[in-house]
């Protein structure tokens, strides 16, 4: 029951959060000196034409009762609509934010096997050259821009070797029946390698080094020691009792990792040109196109809250000694 | 002060990151002393033929771009951004964290609950996304790139400022100032302040390392100051000039540079991490 009303109350605080951000969005976008229908309009269009597309859009109202308008619209779950691509955002928005998800899991699936593998094995060699190197190479996989290690993947593999595709997320001319056709296919796999290598390499010092600390407590444990008096192998010792026990702080960072990753997907989109929401931001701030913005930034947004939501409500599960107020 | 040097000496990672740090921000001083060329200038050969991605040599240390620059004075010259604007924000983004710190943890009740309710909200906020949104708005330029940072990453530094100012202010020593009739500012910032100093300063390093990461994502992003050479810059013009795979000499550079100053204030963190916890010693 005092589970029940956290839950309510984190959700409850969510929803004001996305509310403050929707507003402190709409108003950044209007402060931009001139009128937005110069920025992307032709300026050969005459002053007749211009009010006309004002008024589609909606600019012609003073800002105050925009912004009602904007409120009323998002609660149909109507975002307005996209200068660029002449578009309802929500048209849009659907196919970039299921590329991102599916880069985004790919990514954090590879991190966190790498992480948590890594993480172990470094513990269990504590105090070696191995341990020393490989915390070393995770500190540095960690410093490194992403979309630095994005280029260098992206010349040694695609085009030096000239394996894998030089971006996008299909080759052209192809035609699909639905997602399924789409997703899982040779070609869509092999456009998916690098960026989800690229992401992936970089979330995964995180798990890493966390999972190899968590280690290093886990072993000091008494119940490890018994596990040894019993006669027990060490490899059954570590991938039995010490893993399970050491996973649970890195499992909860999982949730809200995957949330700064999709924050962080602007850069590996751009890099490798995938169709996500990531990219679709750049372009959109590029071109001034502020309703995809918005739109797009808001999506970001309602999934990082909701990853860190997840994260509170499995963390409470998780250890009982978290206090639910 | 002598402890300092002691946990320096001790501290490995530390001492290297600080050498890296000390090592750029005296490339930076330097910067127009050690850069062989005007990093913008076109280079021409005796041909008058532009000098374009040409590998390393004598006359050009790291080789030329797309465009015939030297590639060894823009690293050079890119240097005083990434030291400029890692320091600015840092020093901007610790002030202003644990100040709010410490006056919600001091002050506590509805002063308390406010600050800390917009805290919550900074978290909430796609961090990359909105700083690109924010610079694009205000104009694409170093000083509103600092400013995007120093608005969103203050959130971090003042949560684990005002749960210290929490547990300093039932102290002995700060029950002691209160009898003698200190005033509140006089015991925030006489008593307490200094305690919670160390922990301000790992916040100074590990934002430092993380305000240089987004200055060169912005660049790169096409964002930055198009009349200064950035390391993020650099790698904007290697990626959009679609020569990159060509020229290492061209994509190494900046990368291992953005890397090496961004590791060194993680390092550095580690050394005031230890200054601002004893009983953490290194694993």
């Amino acid at each position: 029951m005092k589970r029940l009303k956290y839950i309510f109350q984190r959700v409850f605080m969510m929803f004001i959060t996305l509310f403050i951000l929707v507003t402190i969005l709409f108003f950044i976008f209007r402060v931009i000196p001139g009128d937005p229908v110069s920025m992307f309009i032709d300026s050969g269009m005459d002053a007749e034409g211009k009010a006309k597309l004002m008024e589609l859009y909606g600019l012609d109202k003073p800002l105050g009762e925009q912004y009602v308008i904007y409120l009323k619209n998002l609660v149909k779950g109507d975002l307005g609509r996209s200068f660029t691509y002449s578009k309802p955002v929500v048209e849009v928005i659907g196919e970039r934010f299921v590329n991102t998800l599916v880069l985004t899991l790919t990514a954090m699936i590879i991190a966190y096997s790498i992480g948590i593998t890594v993480g172990s094995y470094l513990a269990w060699k504590r105090n070696t050259k191995i341990d020393v190197i490989g915390t070393m190479v995770a500190i540095t996989v960690r410093c490194a821009p992403i979309f630095w290690t994005g280029m260098i993947l992206l010349g040694i593999f695609s085009y030096k070797l000239g394996w894998l595709p030089l971006g996008g997320i299909t080759s052209p001319g192809q035609q699909f029946s639905g997602y399924f056709d789409k997703f899982f296919n040779l070609d869509f796999l092999r456009h998916l390698i690098l960026p989800a290598i690229t992401s992936a390499l970089y979330s995964s010092a995180t798990p890493t080094l966390l999972m190899r600390s968590s280690m290093l407590e886990v072993i000091k444990e008494d119940y490890i020691e018994l596990a040894y008096a019993k006669g027990l192998s060490e490899k059954r010792v570590r991938n039995k009792h010490a893993i399970r026990t050491a996973l649970l702080p890195v499992v909860t960072i999982l949730a809200i990792q995957a949330g700064f990753a999709i924050g962080g997907s602007v850069l590996v989109e751009t890099v490798f040109r995938w169709p996500g929401m990531g990219r679709e931001i750049v372009l959109a701030v590029g071109s001034r196109d502020y309703p995809m913005a918005q739109g797009v930034f808001l999506l970001i947004g309602i999934m990082i809250s909701v990853f860190n939501l997840l994260a509170d409500i499995l963390y409470s599960y998780l250890d009982p000694r978290v206090t639910l107020n | 002060m002598k402890k300092t040097l002691k946990i320096l000496k001790n501290n490995k990672a530390g001492t290297v990151g600080l050498v890296i740090f000390i090592t750029f921000v005296f490339i930076a001083i330097f910067a127009n002393q050690i850069a062989t060329y005007d990093p913008m200038e076109i280079q021409y050969s005796d041909k008058y033929e532009v000098k374009r991605l040409q590998s390393p040599s004598k006359e050009h240390l790291l080789g030329t771009t797309w465009m015939g620059r030297d590639v060894f004075s823009q690293m050079v010259i890119g240097s005083r951004i990434a030291v400029l604007v890692g320091v600015i924000s840092a020093i901007c983004v610790a002030f202003i964290g644990t100040n709010i710190g410490l006056i919600a943890g001091y002050y506590g009740g509805i002063v308390d609950k406010i600050l800390m309710r917009i805290v919550d909200i900074m978290y909430g906020l796609p961090f990359l996304p909105f700083a690109l949104i924010l610079v694009a708005v205000l104009g694409p330029g170093i000083r509103n790139i600092i400013l995007a940072i120093v608005i969103i990453t203050w959130r971090n530094s003042s949560r684990v400022i005002r749960s210290q100012t929490l547990s300093l202010k039932n102290r002995t020593f700060v029950e002691a100032a209160k009898l003698t009739g200190a005033s509140n500012l006089r015991i925030l910032y006489k008593s307490i302040a200094p305690n919670v100093l160390p922990t301000s300063l790992v916040y100074v390093s590990t934002t430092m390392a993380s305000a240089i990461m987004t200055e060169s994502s912005i660049s790169f992003l096409g964002l930055g100051d198009p009349m200064q050479v950035s390391w993020g810059r650099i790698l904007y013009a290697c990626y959009s000039s679609q020569a990159m795979f060509k020229a290492w000499w061209w994509i190494l550079p900046p990368g291992i540079a953005i890397t090496l100053l961004v590791m060194s204030g993680y390092m550095m963190g580690r050394v005031f991490e230890e200054i601002a916890n004893p009983r953490l010693k290194e694993r």
